[in-house]
């Protein structure tokens, strides 16, 4: 009896939960339609339109132009054109910049650190910090002591160590890329020391113990072992480094407030500022249209080549 | 394994170098907040003339800071709870369902991740602008539509997380249970929740740190009443004195009860990455 009872029970189960995955995602289905698939398609649709300050308090007003926005935010000869063109190019390389240090540092000290030795622990707590530190504090700070008169790095490199006359600005010309690049690296780069220890605890030792019996010493472990094992968290690790850097908003932000410097007009700031103080959604939207469009790109790209590669291999 | 010399000065050169870099904004946050209003208008110190207290009392008063304060604490304290409370769900379901549509889910959820903020953040003003000239509920320049938009930026992550968290727990357990007359979902409450204990941590440490750290949506979904942190630390900056001694002891206090709570659990964080990391 108590055997087809159970029999009993577990069809039931079988049949009557059919529909328990389903209703166990419907929330967070819900949520990312809500937030995110829904007002993509409003974006879309608003990058259509003539959305411009005449309009915002009656949007569905605003006359459907086509793709008069699209074709504005890709003239070459025309102001905005070569304007985003330009954030473009300066977005570009601050994230090739940005990543390669980041990964560079994150590898290294995840290698230097795999092996125990007193003090590690604390090492790795100190590393792991800015990490944790809230974006604007954290960037804020940094656009202290980033300043011209009263900021540390100006002393340590005139007063201290006098290798400079006069006192450089490093938030408003060229510097500010510079500066730029170097906040978003000391930002950046424990994330990558996080998921890169985390991937270095799933080689097993074996590995090493067996590499060190064959006269492998430390840098052709390293080469052999340590970096062909992290693949998959490398090829994970980059590309979300990569996103996340191209569509960083808080670093130029809270760094030069609301109008950056030219050298280092970032994208998302530059949509920002020319969505919100002329108040063209329409035109705005496309930009951001178009921004998507080349992640999407890149990303394509990106996945092709990586699994390509692990296919030729 | 032997250790050849080379390895450790390599290893002490490029720590030390990293340590400084890292350590340098922190010392400049630190020392700075305890300095007097002289010294941070003057080139920089290395040590104040005068240890004092006055920023972190002052601070309170220049801005409304308390006000800041307590809609940050509640704003991400609400998203985090929903955020986790629906990762929990989700990462269930794709862990332990075969169903039609599993991977297209997967892979639509995390794709969110690399679209950009500023494509949502038009579309989502003008949304909630018009929901609220519509039906009254008002969701821009609210702490409720803040608490929305918040929850699903840490939710694609918490959920990749929890899968690969779930994946490691032995479905040995939810097969016991299931032999003692167990639904689904007293299963996942009683049986697997209390497994998964350091990997909800992990996930709810990353979804309030996502939520107290956010600046886009913030500088333009909050106006004075619903202002927080992010925003609110700005106001120092921007008048035309920046009392900078303040601004870095309040940079200080905001950071505190984050990085602690990041630290602390610092171990589970890098247990659950792991485990979402081996799949």
């Amino acid at each position: 009896m108590p055997v087809t009872r159970a029999r009993r029970r577990r069809r039931r189960f079988g049949l009557r939960y059919q529909a328990t995955p389903y209703l166990m995602l419907l929330p967070a289905l819900v949520m990312e339609l809500a937030v995110h698939l829904i007002p993509m398609v409003v974006g879309v649709w608003m990058s259509l339109k003539g959305l411009t300050q005449f309009y915002v308090r009656d949007w569905s007003a605003a006359p459907f132009t086509g793709l008069a926005n699209y074709r504005v935010a890709v003239d070459l000869h025309g102001p905005v054109g070569t304007d985003l063109l330009h954030s473009l190019g300066v977005t570009t390389a601050y994230t090739v910049l940005s990543v390669g240090l980041s990964w560079l540092l994150g590898t290294a000290a995840a290698v230097l650190l795999q092996r125990p030795f007193r003090g590690r622990g604390l090492i790795r707590t100190l590393f792991l910090t800015p990490y944790a530190l809230p974006a604007y504090a954290a960037v804020i700070t940094w656009s202290f002591l980033l300043q011209r008169d009263t900021g540390l790095l100006n002393h340590v490199i005139v007063d201290d160590l006098h290798l400079a006359g006069h006192r450089p600005f490093w938030l408003i010309g060229g510097n500010s890329f510079a500066s730029l690049v170097a906040v978003s690296v000391w930002r950046t780069w424990p994330f990558a020391l996080l998921c890169l220890t985390a991937g270095l605890q799933t080689i097993p030792d074996e590995l090493y113990e067996a590499a060190a019996i064959d006269g492998a010493g430390f840098g052709r472990q390293v080469r052999t072992i340590t970096l062909p094992m992290l693949g998959a968290v490398n090829k994970v690790l980059i590309l979300v480094l990569v996103l996340w850097t191209f569509n960083d908003f808080n670093t130029p932000y809270v760094l030069f407030g609301k109008s950056a410097p030219r050298p280092s007009d970032l994208i998302s700031v530059h949509i920002y500022q020319s969505s919100f103080i002329t108040w063209n959604f329409g035109l705005g939207s496309a930009m951001s249209v178009l921004l998507l469009l080349f992640l999407l790109l890149v990303t394509a790209a990106y996945l092709t080549v990586t699994s390509w590669r692990r296919n030729d291999a | 394994m032997h250790e050849p010399r080379w390895v450790k000065v390599v290893r002490a050169v490029v720590l030390s170098g990293l340590a400084l870099f890292t350590v340098a904004p922190i010392y400049v946050m630190v020392s700075s907040s305890v300095k007097p209003l002289v010294d941070v208008q003057s080139a920089f110190h290395w040590i104040p003339s005068r240890f004092t207290i006055r920023p972190f009392v002052d601070i309170w008063h220049t801005v409304p800071l308390g006000h800041y304060f307590l809609n940050s604490v509640l704003v991400s304290g609400a998203a985090t709870v929903c955020s986790v409370t629906v990762a929990i769900f989700a990462a269930y379901a794709v862990s332990r369902y075969r169903f039609a549509g599993r991977r297209l889910f997967s892979i639509a959820v995390l794709s969110t991740q690399m679209f950009p903020g500023i494509l949502f953040l038009l579309p989502l003003f003008l949304i909630y602008v018009n929901i609220g000239k519509l039906t009254g509920i008002d969701l821009y320049a609210t702490r409720t539509g803040l608490v929305i938009t918040y929850l699903t930026f840490s939710l694609p992550f918490s959920i990749w997380m929890l899968v690969g968290y779930f994946d490691s727990i032995p479905r040995g357990l939810d097969e016991s249970a299931q032999v003692d007359g167990a639904g689904p979902l007293r299963t996942l409450l009683q049986v697997i929740l209390p497994t998964a204990v350091p990997g909800i941590v992990a996930v709810s440490v990353y979804s309030f740190m996502t939520a107290w750290g956010e600046v886009l949506f913030a500088s333009v979904m909050t106006n004075g009443d619903s202002r927080t942190l992010a925003v609110g630390l700005q106001g120092y900056a921007t008048s035309n004195d920046v009392y900078w001694n303040q601004v870095m002891a309040a940079s200080l206090v905001v950071s505190v009860p984050v990085v602690a709570g990041f630290l602390l659990l610092q171990r589970h964080f890098v247990s659950g990455l792991t485990a979402g990391a081996v799949k």
